[in-house]
């Protein structure tokens, strides 16, 4: 796809040779009235980076998109956490069990999104929000687990995220996950494809400026699941990765590999402090 | 439903002249206002079209029709491969005669809002709205 | 037949009569426009909700014709005057022939 490179190309170079006026917005987002931490100062570990401030996707996009995600209403994204409420009570498997008949009520849930991807002691791994899902659904449940990157699994998500939200993402960085989380971080900092793009190119380099008419944001990702108005549904933080590493002309990382998990974790690291806000809604 | 950018903008049989210069009006777009008028004149105070200048993606455009009085109001977008987007009946227990949806737009073009107006006589607003092309397919 | 097709209404528990109220609705349908074509270039037929309707004690709100350039997920928001208490009834016509309701009471 000649199309793409040349695009890609021209964008970068106007990236770094012209700013634009753009940058995030000095609005506020309040959800239902709620407000959320949108902008706070960058954890210690990212001391190194030049970035003192991290600043959540939602400022660099339109006011009407914003607006979409103010209003729990108006925000499309709520129609997978209805579905996934029917999920949540519905009896699947051979232990014919729900996610009720455990957790009961989703509030249980309240307080996760902001922890995950985290250790698992047992498991001895890293887990992500999304491999928990599936160990309870395998494990607990006997049912099949969730396609990684599919429309059931993002719902789910965006049901538990909502119960944090507005609460700091506060992943763990050290201990048993430090190795995992410097994983993350190398591939961060990683050049990938044609295009020879790391994360940090344009999510650390240039956030606020203008890839063609893409407003470049952190990358953070404390509002996933998202709901893209792209592809109008929700969107999970790996089939994210998978578009932008796709993006750079390189062959990505499958969703729910050790690579996207690590990754996850960095990237989550980088936005502690930030509220949950998924679903969110973005371009 | 997998809409993504670039699906929604080859929608345009024609849409690389979309960029270049907006549709003004299509012959099916005057056949369908042809079509809801009756070949009636169209007025140009009335009806109230509200849509953003710049649409972030061509995909989920929030419009707002409003025509105080109006019996219906026919939306339309010109540079769509069939224009039609809707027509909003306004029954006895309508508050007021606006209503907001959110629509797709092949690329950057005229919206167009024809109302029926109380006295039977119609209505023409018009926006130019530009449907931005992003860098990231991601 | 759009799967999982699932209706979002909000409609404010209770009005005083005559007042004019503002309604919400948003609707789970993929409102396939029938341009696209699919992997194998063979086009993917149109399958879309063509018509919405908002009554009150029998009596029209609004009733919307829907063409393929609506959004995935269609949402409307308009005005509606609750004369007295009553039900509000709201109706989506699919393409494929189904019909997805929603009913919302008002106290007055």
């Amino acid at each position: 796809m000649k199309y793409k490179a040349t695009t890609a190309l021209a964008a970068l170079a106007i990236s770094t040779s012209m700013v634009f006026a753009g940058g995030a917005d000095d609005d506020t987002l309040a959800i239902d009235g709620q407000e959320m931490i949108t902008k706070t100062a960058a954890p210690a570990h990212m001391a190194e980076t030049g970035v003192d401030t991290v600043i959540s996707g939602w400022h660099f996009r339109e006011d009407d998109t914003q607006s979409m995600q103010a209003d729990t209403f108006d925000n499309p994204g709520m129609i997978a956490v209805d579905q996934a409420m029917d999920s949540w009570n519905t009896v699947e498997g051979s232990a014919e069990k729900s996610c009720a008949s455990c957790h009961e009520g989703p509030e249980s849930m309240e307080g996760v999104r902001a922890v995950y991807p985290k250790w698992n002691e047992e498991a001895g791994e890293v887990r992500t929000l999304a491999m928990q899902i599936n160990d309870c659904r395998t494990n607990q449940m006997g049912a099949d687990a969730y396609k990684y990157d599919s429309g059931p699994m993002a719902a789910m998500e965006a049901l538990i995220a909502v119960q944090s939200r507005g609460m700091p993402v506060n992943v763990a960085i050290d201990g048993p996950v430090a190795e995992t989380w410097e994983q993350g971080k190398e591939l961060y900092y990683t050049r990938t494809g044609q295009l020879e793009l790391s994360c940090a190119n344009c999510h650390e380099d240039n956030y606020g400026n203008y890839i063609r008419a893409d407003h470049l944001s952190q990358g953070q990702i404390n509002g996933f699941p998202t709901y893209r108005l792209k592809n109008a549904k929700l969107n999970t933080v790996h089939g994210r990765f998978k578009g932008c590493v796709r993006d750079t002309r390189a062959e990505t990382y499958a969703p729910g590999s050790p690579e996207f998990v690590a990754l996850e974790l960095y990237v989550a690291s980088r936005g502690n402090g930030l509220s949950v806000e998924g679903p969110s809604v973005r371009n | 439903m997998d809409f993504t950018r670039r699906e929604t903008l080859a929608l345009g049989g024609a849409a690389a002249l979309t960029f270049v210069l907006p549709f003004r009006a299509s012959a099916a777009a005057d056949d369908a206002i042809a079509e809801f008028t009756g070949g009636a004149a169209l007025a140009d105070a009335g009806v109230e079209l509200t849509a953003p200048e710049i649409a972030e993606n061509g995909n989920t455009v929030p419009i707002a029709v409003s025509a105080p009085g109006a019996t219906a109001v026919m939306v339309l977008a010109a540079g769509n491969p069939t224009p039609g987007v809707a027509t909003f009946n306004f029954g006895p227990l309508a508050a007021s005669q606006t209503a907001s949806t959110r629509m797709r737009l092949a690329g950057t073009q005229d919206v167009i809002a024809i109302a029926k107006l109380a006295d039977g006589s119609f209505a023409r607003s018009a926006k130019t709205v530009k449907v931005t092309i992003g860098g990231c397919g991601g | 037949m759009a799967s999982g097709v699932k209706p979002r209404v909000k409609v404010p528990k209770s009005a005083s009569a005559g007042d004019a109220i503002t309604i919400k609705t948003l609707i789970s349908h993929p409102m396939e426009s029938g341009q696209r074509k699919d992997g194998d270039g063979n086009p993917i037929p149109r399958s879309i909700i063509n018509r919405f309707t908002c009554e009150f004690n029998g009596q029209s709100v609004i009733d919307i014709t829907l063409e393929p350039a609506i959004s995935t997920n269609p949402y409307f928001e308009f005005e509606a005057t609750v004369p007295e208490a009553g039900e509000f009834a709201f109706t989506w016509y699919d393409d494929d022939g189904s019909v997805y309701n929603d009913n919302k009471a008002i106290a007055v």
